[in-house]
């Protein structure tokens, strides 16, 4: 995120695309409720479906799935036409605008209203609120990413903010709210096959013997393997083990017969788990890990915002803390990890990556600390961009419409699209009593006239079958979603959604079209 | 800055102009009981107890509606004041239930310490009692409105804070009660359980379900972190008594989200204690899982990975490091798979 949450009161407009945020971030989703409700802010949502802020939108564009590049093109198109661009903002922090000009001039108002659905009017007083309002703030997350192009999403939301000025400043920015409660962490402590910690390029030779310094060993220059391409190398049987720590791809990641295809291929599997996760079940070793309350650590949020996790109670039974257990394997492989406590792991990561230099557990007592923090007396930063982009000059993407890799047709004429909802949060929820008690299982949502024809009320079960899996769940019938569309989510093992989402991935981020199948309905008697 | 000089119980205090004779009188060092006040809720200065004497004003006035002006002569306890608090006191306990003993509450409950404070027994003007059923439909949450005070706050945060007002005051004089639309119950209403009217709530109207009879206030320990669900990272206090988390409350001081928060945080923490928890190494043998020692395992899993790293190379290994643990625990993952098995093969969800 360009912002804090806190920032989130001072602006006068959200745009909310591809973000359920009421129910996938209920704080975040709350602060633009109570915005909006109290007249400070207006608010633009742009879904298929008619999600809880679509309610209370001043516009809601209800754009066909995988359209979401057309419909920013459209808007910027009109804002150029119109004059509404901010020629300054263009001027002195950009580049690239005279392509991106020349892109968007194809997106004229009826042909993004053909490719989207969204009607002519309504892209005209998106477009012209968003560029006239001077604090407006866009909000993104999965239904931006999940797609195969999901990077050139991201970069179209770019487009849009630079276009109107509205980065950089307070109430200005472009937000994606991050998934998960850690995934920002994960990334910032280099979890990712390209970077150390830090976001240093393993590839660079100074970052590398840097890091061999620390490490006292030889590292490896060659990028590593993402999650999709270890999958196919282990079906392939170049990938021959793999030791996954508190992940569920199973359950998660897109195409699930071919994860499990994957997990039964390899030699040696591990899993490191607080529960029996449908993952777990196809290790050949489980390591019991602490659950957050039982360890000390930090958590980076959504906000860049490093907090501290605090131990409460004592490891249930013979579970441990997980830098612990893969200290030990370390160990016992014949390299040495003593980590003493994770205040202790946490500063050796800050001595080695410079946007946590200033980042220590005596800082973070009570507030957190957003990064960057290159230093022990920096304050942090609340907001990014404000002066210039991290390469300088703002780079406008000329983008042009990429439709999803799998689209209806007749053998499979429904549109799946999934998510999470707001009782559970990926599979850990499922093992509170007390949210389970009250979402028990999948209720897909489905509108009242495909369940005319199918013949289903709210209750009846269907099978829902793409070309790669098949699974029954119950219906939710409901105007909320458009007709020839089914949602779903994916907290439920006994509704594995992702056995028929697609094995298409975002050739830069791959990241996973979950937003996007093909599916076949009919009626479970 | 323009400030404000006033006297408060004969003592001199500056402040910025605009602030409340409350918060000028709370700057002082006085004691000012409050109510329906909420630093971060709208006023209506409703309750009346944090009345104070100001000189040359005629009746007492509600200090935390009333703004701070230059050379004011506050008094927060003369008599008159004291006297005004009681009777509200004894006002609101009159149609209180006498249940202290067993209410979740006590001991954390602001009608129980003016009561003390003021020394206000119950039946002073022995009215009529209030006698709602006890609300126990939504799963989280509990509703004792016998035990309201009518100070509005939930309601207020509600709408103020999550955008909601599911709830508002219905009804009219003694029937006067805080309700969901047509006063149905709230499991049937459009509340998302996300408790933030409990958490603002100053008595045992509301309280948390599964914390009800685990702990008195007391016995707590608190121990403030971060939530474990998603990337808002709202931080608030784990509830801990005989090394069992029983619950959750929020904390005003998270920067994120202050005491607001959703139902996972709030109240989806109970996985901790699932029986379903692995607790135990597990080892498959014969296509089962079979209980083993950490040195058991731990040994296993090493030869295993280091017979296959010479066998077939270091990049025939892979991780998936995780977006639900901590940044040590993942900090550790990748210099694992780095320094110890020498790939870069290391991810994790970071798209979802
Ligand atoms: S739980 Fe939340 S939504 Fe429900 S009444 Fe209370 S504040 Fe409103
Ligand atoms: S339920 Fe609690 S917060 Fe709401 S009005 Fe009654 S006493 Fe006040
Ligand atoms: S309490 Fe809810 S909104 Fe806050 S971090 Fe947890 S899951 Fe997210």
């Amino acid at each position: 995120m360009t912002n804090s949450f806190a920032d989130y009161l001072n602006t006068d407009l959200f745009f909310v695309i591809g973000s359920n945020p009421t129910e996938a971030h209920p704080m975040a989703g709350a602060k633009i409720m109570s915005s909006v409700m109290s007249g400070k802010s207006k608010l633009i949502v742009a879904d298929p479906r008619r999600i809880e802020l679509a309610e209370k939108a001043d516009i809601w564009l209800q754009l066909r799935p995988g359209t979401d590049i057309p419909l920013l093109n459209g808007m910027m198109h009109i804002i150029i036409k119109e004059g509404l661009h901010d020629k300054k903002f263009i001027e002195e922090r950009t580049e690239g605008f005279e392509e991106l000009k020349a892109t968007v001039e194809k997106y004229t108002p009826e042909r993004v209203s053909e490719l989207t659905g969204v009607p002519v009017n309504l892209l005209y007083d998106a477009a012209r609120l968003y560029a006239t309002t001077a604090k407006a703030m866009l909000c993104y997350t999965l239904g931006i990413t999940e797609h195969i192009c999901g990077v050139h999403n991201v970069m179209s939301t770019a487009n849009i903010a630079m276009l109107t000025g509205h980065l950089g400043k307070e109430g200005c920015g472009v937000n994606p709210q991050r998934g998960q409660n850690n995934v920002q962490g994960a990334c910032d402590m280099g979890a990712l096959p390209n970077v150390y910690p830090g976001y240093q390029a393993v590839v660079n030779p100074d970052i590398q013997a840097k890091f061999e310094k620390a490490w006292g060993v030889k590292l490896d220059n060659k990028l590593g393997l993402t999650i999709p391409d270890m999958m196919d190398g282990a079906v392939e049987g170049k990938v021959k083990a793999m030791y996954i720590l508190g992940e569920d791809p199973v359950l998660t990641d897109p195409d699930a017969n071919h994860i499990k295809k994957a997990l039964t291929k390899m030699d040696f599997v591990v899993a490191q788990e607080i529960f029996m996760s449908e993952t777990a079940k196809y290790a050949d070793v489980i390591l019991p890990g602490a659950s957050f309350a039982e360890k000390d650590g930090t958590f980076s949020s959504s906000e860049r915002r490093v907090q501290r996790v605090r131990k409460a109670i004592e490891p249930l039974g013979d579970s441990r803390p997980d830098w612990w257990i893969t200290c030990e394997i370390a160990k016992r492989m014949g390299y040495k990890m003593d980590f003493e406590s994770p205040r202790q792991i946490w500063d050796e990561m800050a001595s080695l990556s410079p946007i946590f230099a200033g980042i220590n557990y005596d800082r973070i007592e009570h507030t957190g600390l957003q990064w960057p923090c290159p230093t022990v007396d920096h304050p942090g930063t609340p907001i990014l961009h404000t002066q210039s982009f991290s390469r300088g000059k703002g780079l406008f993407k000329a983008i042009e419409h990429i439709p999803p890799a799998e689209m209806p047709d007749e053998e499979y004429p429904y549109l799946l699209s999934t998510g999470r909802i707001l009782y559970h949060y990926n599979i850990t929820t499922r093992f509170s009593s007390a949210l389970d008690a009250h979402r028990p299982e999948e209720a897909a949502m489905l509108h009242p006239a495909d369940a005319a024809t199918l013949g289903v009320c709210t209750g009846d079960k269907v099978r829902v079958t793409s070309r790669r899996g098949s699974v029954v769940t119950k219906v939710n019938v409901t105007d909320k979603v458009m007709s020839g569309m089914i949602w779903m989510s994916f907290h439920y093992r006994e509704t594995p959604t992702n056995e028929l989402t697609v094995n298409a991935f975002d050739p830069i981020s791959k990241t996973g079209e979950y937003k996007v199948a093909a599916v076949q309905l009919e009626k479970v008697v | 800055m323009p400030t404000v000089t006033l006297t408060v119980d004969g003592q001199q205090v500056t402040v910025p102009k605009g602030t409340t004779v409350l918060e000028a009188a709370w700057k002082a060092g006085a004691f000012v009981p409050t109510l329906c006040h909420d630093p971060e809720l709208s006023k209506p200065g409703a309750c009346r107890i944090c009345v104070v004497e100001i000189k040359g004003a005629r009746n007492l006035p509600a200090s935390c509606v009333t703004e701070a002006a230059e050379g004011m002569v506050v008094e927060t306890a003369s008599p008159a004041v004291v006297e005004a608090r009681k009777t509200i006191l004894e006002l609101m306990l009159d149609n209180h239930p006498e249940d202290c003993l067993t209410c979740h509450q006590a001991g954390d409950c602001k009608l129980q310490d003016y009561a003390y404070f003021y020394n206000v027994k119950p039946g002073a003007f022995g009215g009529e009692k209030k006698n709602y059923e006890i609300e126990d439909d939504n799963l989280f949450i509990v509703r004792n409105m016998n035990k309201c005070i009518l100070c509005g706050k939930c309601l207020r945060a509600c709408e103020e804070k999550q955008g909601r007002a599911v709830i508002d005051f219905a009804y009219r004089g003694f029937k006067t009660k805080v309700a969901t639309a047509m006063d149905k119950p709230l499991a049937d209403s459009v509340c998302v359980s996300c408790g933030t009217c409990v958490a603002v709530c100053p008595t045992g109207a509301l309280t948390e379900k599964a914390m009800i009879g685990q702990a008195r206030k007391w016995e707590v320990e608190k121990v403030r972190t971060t939530c474990p669900f998603c990337g808002v990272g709202c931080n608030f206090d784990l509830n801990v008594k005989g090394g069992k988390v029983i619950g959750v409350t929020s904390n005003a001081a998270a920067p994120a989200n202050g005491r607001d928060m959703c139902v996972k945080g709030r109240f989806g923490t109970d996985y901790i204690h699932s029986p379903k928890r692995l607790t135990k190494p597990l080892i498959k043998k014969n296509g089962e899982f079979v209980e083993s020692s950490w040195d058991e395992a731990l040994d296993l899993v090493a030869s295993k990975l280091g017979e296959i790293k010479t066998k077939f190379g270091s990049d025939s290994i892979a991780a998936l490091s995780s977006a639900r643990c901590t940044n040590e625990d993942n900090y550790v993952m990748q210099k694992f798979m780095r320094a110890a098995i020498g790939t870069n093969n290391v991810d994790h969800c970071a798209r979802t």
